[in-house]
């Protein structure tokens, strides 16, 4: 066995109540207790070890590049917890059988219950932060889901959203603390953190660090100003209210500063934001607590300020202070748990939590009754019960702090009012339940609670008991384990004892108790004073929070999106502008240029037709027709410049595409409206003029910042190996088809995905089909005219021999299978304005999507093909022969490679037009092609 | 030369994003064009502008940058697919939806502005 086993047993104990609830509630019930049961035999049997100073570590790596592993621990601390959520867990669930209507989804509950209980553990038993930070967050997810159990209650899921929202906001702090940590100790091992106490207190980002951890731990502890939602919790089923409020959820904040009291402890900061937070839940829970008249609310607010004792207790940076911390953990949990199981019981047997209605109950249930007796005196402090053992050593600490200055008086009269107030509201819950006179208006009559009910009730009480009189053989060596791993060093002298002799701790417990008596005698004065205040309700303030954020949110979110795509445009476009523009503001400029080149009286005529070109088709934009023919001057002068620039393939392809490009929009425009009407409103003309100046401003800048740079270009190696590698002089094609043939292979591939996908859209389109222009005038009858069938019949040939011609000297002159594909797509297309679908279907009779099909698969075998030769994928092979009468010819697996092309390019470019094209006629495209 | 290169290209940017804040998909379509051609032509630039270098291995001593000419011969095919693809889709949409707005109706408030100011007139 080892502790990761605990961890898995747990975890598919989780499925087990899913699993075993078809077998009665009594069997899911037993098959749930099993995981842990078993957990808690192993915890035992390793009990010996750890008290005896020992602390089990246990690592598994996990992604060890990235420093993570997955590491488990058990020392005194972590075994004092693991008793408290294992036990205490284990009363619960079979309390819960017995609370749960029969109708109610037990099996959901416990896996709920046992996921919570998983988590609690691998909180207490983490030895890397990461992972207490994970089990810490699974606890606020699980919690939730327990508070909120009865879903259809309104408080039950306002209560659980906001315990999650202000647990989980904590979490987040505490994930920044943690990081925070593990960046100054530069390990996230519990085990090094532990170790480096001094070095985290001395270092610049402690206060920071500190107040992220202290957040985490006070809105899991509820500690003021976060107490608020710890009493809207307990709109929980009871036991999931007994587990979370007593050893479990709450106390997880409280076990995170005991855990890291070694690093952060000793500090006057520490002091003073612990100390304080703590006196003031301590002070204010219990004073809230006398007015509740819900069981539950009274003990809700009781737990709040008994955790302000605790965490009060752990700020005063006293050895004895912490250990009395330790002790007062585990009397808490025990007599909590009881009181809240009591509470449970008469909830369900008398029907109301009220305790304005119930009265006189000890003559309807003398047995819960003494068992609530007992675990209310030993949250009230009364001797001879554990609860007034830990407070004794509370008040003693009390005492002997200083760290208020003049002030410090002011801990122990505190400590004192606190436990006045604790006598009172124990007293309230005893008295005024129990005896008090006759019961008043209750739904149901009731009785004592079924007998196996009790059991769980029954064995904490007994513990209170033998912990309250034989206090150092209960848990004299289980405390001190535990106090040796929070105080990692030298235990201070303490007793665990009754008796101290007649001390002044004992006559504030005496204090105490009298002054609790004439505080609850004297009740209805104090209702009276206190009815005169306004209650602020913090779910309704919490609730107010809530809307008006997600008001303001929406608002926001309505503001910014209407659902325009034209805003979402614009929208980015401003960004582009923010994130490109603001780094040229910190260009040197001194250090760009080169001169310029001279420029000649053609280029600058050149340049201004094309800038005037694209302005006239910004500003006709709305005569399509116009726009249309600007276009393709802008389009006709980029190849030119192509041209000019010693680039004469790009220029070929330029020119073929732009030819294909226009003819794709004139087809457009037969089927788009022709007219676009006024619309904008000016000031979105001049915002959008802005933003397009914008951009067009900056990659100018951009484009002349990098064009003055002396050039330093990997192209050297192409040119170099062009021919002796790649068989090829065009260094152009044989980049395309050799060195970088893989992306030329993938570019193929989305040039056939889009012609497929285009043919898609174009699939059982249904358009109405204009018979006149903009103007009302009639498309003229003469479809096809004769002249420009017979000449483009007749040019059909030759084109297709210059394709040919240009795709085979590709690989040495201009040209190659894009510029190819793309003239032999015009040569077709051609035929199609001449002659018309209906001409062309019978006597052209090529599949253009196997075409594109059958250009990839070629261009893919051929660079498959290399591999029957053992070289890589897309190896190409080239060589020279000489042939009689011809001369040396060159062959070249290249030349197959663009043959793939070629054909991928015809395909995809005639798919798209010829599809567009048919759609006037009865050969259209349908669904079912 | 170098700045005259650099303004046609900011020009054709300029241009290009203009057209494609409009709300009709046939400028988008133009828009979306020219803002390749001013793509094409920045990338291209990367290589510098050779006036007399050499294409062909052997033909000439300084030879032009053939590797952004790659690029760009593919990124110009590609683009016409690209372009392709727009336009049918608003075709599609045109069947559709029965319009040719970008966003398939009228934005919420320029309608509304529109109307305004023509009442004003």
């Amino acid at each position: 066995m080892s502790l990761f086993w605990v961890s898995a047993i747990m975890l598919l104990g989780v499925f087990v109540p899913l699993l075993t609830e078809r077998f009665g509630r009594v069997a899911n019930t037993l098959f749930t207790m099993l995981a842990p049961a078993v957990s808690l035999v192993y915890i035992i049997t390793l009990l010996p070890a750890v008290l005896s100073g020992t602390v089990i570590v246990e690592t598994l790596e996990w992604i060890p590049p990235a420093g993570l592993t997955l590491s488990l621990h058990l020392d005194g601390l972590a075994l004092m917890f693991t008793l408290l959520i294992l036990g205490i867990g284990l009363l619960i669930i079979l309390y819960a059988r017995y609370y749960l209507s029969d109708k109610e989804a037990a099996g959901r509950f416990y896996a709920y219950l046992i996921l919570f209980m998983t988590a609690m553990l691998s909180i207490v038993l983490s030895n890397n932060v990461l992972q207490l930070w994970m089990a810490w967050e699974v606890t606020s997810i699980s919690s939730f889901l327990l508070i909120s159990f009865w879903s259809a209650k309104s408080e039950s899921r306002k209560g659980a959203r906001m315990a999650l929202t202000v647990t989980g906001a904590g979490g987040l702090a505490l994930l920044a603390g943690l990081l925070l940590i593990a960046d100054v100790v530069g390990s996230y091992d519990l085990g090094v953190i532990l170790a480096s106490g001094d070095m985290l207190r001395a270092h610049e980002l402690y206060p920071v660090i500190l107040t992220l951890v202290l957040l985490g731990a006070f809105t899991k502890s509820a500690q003021f100003p976060f107490h608020f939602w710890l009493p809207h919790a307990m709109a929980a089923p009871t036991p999931v209210s007994a587990y979370l409020h007593s050893a479990t959820m709450v106390k997880a904040g409280i076990f995170l500063l005991a855990r890291f009291y070694p690093v952060l402890a000793g500090t006057e900061m520490w002091f003073l934001t612990v100390t304080t937070a703590g006196l003031i839940t301590l002070v204010l829970g219990a004073y809230v607590a006398l007015f509740k008249h819900d069981l539950k609310g009274l003990l809700a607010y009781s737990t709040v300020s008994h955790l302000g004792l605790i965490v009060l207790l752990l700020g005063m940076n006293t050895d004895l202070a912490a250990v009395a911390a330790l002790f007062h953990i585990m009397n808490h949990a025990v007599f909590k748990a009881s009181l809240f199981m009591a509470a449970g019981i008469i909830d369900h047997e008398a029907g109301t939590r009220d305790m304005r209605k119930l009265n006189g109950l000890w003559r309807f249930m003398p047995h819960t009754a003494s068992l609530a007796m007992v675990a209310a005196a030993s949250m009230a402090g009364v001797p001879l019960f554990n609860g007034f053992l830990s407070k004794e050593m509370f008040f003693a600490e009390s005492l002997h702090q200083e760290a208020y200055g003049f002030l410090s008086w002011m801990i122990p009269v505190l400590a004192t009012l606190a436990g006045i107030f604790a006598v009172a509201y124990s007293l309230r819950f005893v008295h005024d339940v129990f005896f008090n006179g006759e019961p008043n208006e209750l739904p149901k009559t009731p009785h004592e609670p079924p007998r196996y009910m009790k059991i769980p009730v029954e064995i904490l009480v007994a513990l209170c008991l033998l912990v309250g009189i034989f206090p150092a053989f209960m848990v004299g060596s289980l405390l001190e384990s535990a106090a040796g791993a929070v105080l990692q060093g030298e235990l201070p002298y303490y007793s665990l004892a009754i008796w101290h002799g007649f001390n002044l701790p004992l006559v504030m417990s005496i204090i105490a108790i009298l002054g609790g008596i004439i505080v609850y005698a004297y009740r209805s004065q104090l209702y009276r004073f206190q009815a005169q205040f306004r209650e602020g309700d913090a779910k309704e303030i919490f609730e107010g929070a809530v809307q008006s954020i997600v008001k303001g949110a929406t608002h926001i979110h309505d503001k910014i999106n209407n659902d325009s795509l034209q805003r979402y445009v614009a929208v980015l476009l401003v960004f582009t502008i923010l994130i490109t523009g603001i780094p040229l503001i910190h260009l040197n400029t001194a250090a760009l240029h080169s001169p310029d080149q001279p420029v000649s009286f053609v280029e600058i005529v050149a340049g201004i037709i094309l800038c005037v070109s694209a302005i006239a088709t910004m500003i006709f934009h709305r005569k399509r027709m116009i726009a249309l023919i600007t276009l393709s001057v802008v389009g006709l002068i980029v190849s030119v410049a192509f041209a000019r620039f010693s680039a004469p393939d790009l220029a070929l392809t330029q020119l073929a595409v732009e030819v294909v490009t226009v003819i794709l929009l004139m087809l457009a425009l037969f089927f788009l409206p022709q007219k676009t009407p006024a619309e904008s409103s000016p000031s979105r003309v001049v915002r959008d003029i802005g933003i397009a100046a914008a951009i067009g401003g900056i990659v100018a800048t951009i484009n002349y910042a990098f064009i003055s740079q002396p050039v330093s270009s990997i192209s050297g190696f192409f040119l170099a190996n062009s021919k002796v590698g790649g068989g090829g002089t065009n260094a152009v094609n044989v980049i395309l088809v050799d060195f970088r043939g893989l992306d030329t292979l993938g570019e193929i591939l989305v040039l056939g995905i889009a012609a497929f996908g285009i043919f898609k859209l174009l699939a059982g389109v249904r358009l109405a089909m204009p018979t006149a222009n903009e103007k009302g005038v009639p498309w003229a009858e003469d479809r096809h005219p004769p002249i420009l069938a017979m000449i483009s019949q007749a040019l059909l040939p030759l084109a297709l021999l210059v394709s040919f011609y240009i795709f085979l000297r590709g690989h040495n002159m201009p040209g190659g299978g894009f510029i190819a594909g793309l003239i032999t797509s015009v040569a077709l297309i051609q035929q199609y304005i001449a002659h018309g679908v209906d001409w062309i279907k019978p006597r052209i009779k090529l599949d253009y999507q196997s075409l594109i099909a059958w250009g990839v698969l070629i261009a893919t075998f051929t660079g498959i093909g290399s591999w029957l030769y053992g070289r890589p994928f897309m190896t190409t092979w080239f060589d020279y022969f000489d042939l009689p009468f011809i001369g040396e010819i060159e062959l070249a697996s290249a030349l197959i490679f663009d043959l793939g092309v070629y054909l991928t390019v015809v395909g995809a470019t005639l798919l798209i037009l010829a599809n567009l094209g048919k759609l006037t006629s009865v050969h259209r495209p349908t669904a079912e092609d | 030369m170098e700045l005259l290169y650099v303004i046609c290209v900011g020009v054709t940017t300029f241009c290009g994003v203009f057209l494609c804040l409009r709300g009709r998909t046939f400028s988008v379509v133009v828009g979306l064009t020219m803002l390749s051609y001013a793509v094409n032509l920045f990338l291209f630039s990367s290589g510098r502008l050779s006036l007399n270098g050499a294409a062909i291995l052997g033909m000439s001593d300084s030879y032009a940058d053939p590797l952004p000419q790659a690029l760009v011969l593919t990124a110009i095919v590609i683009g016409f697919a690209m372009i392709a693809f727009v336009v049918i889709l608003s075709i599609r949409a045109r069947a559709d939806l029965g319009n040719d707005l970008v966003d398939g109706r009228d934005p919420p408030d320029t309608g509304k502005l529109i109307k305004s100011n023509r009442a004003k007139l």
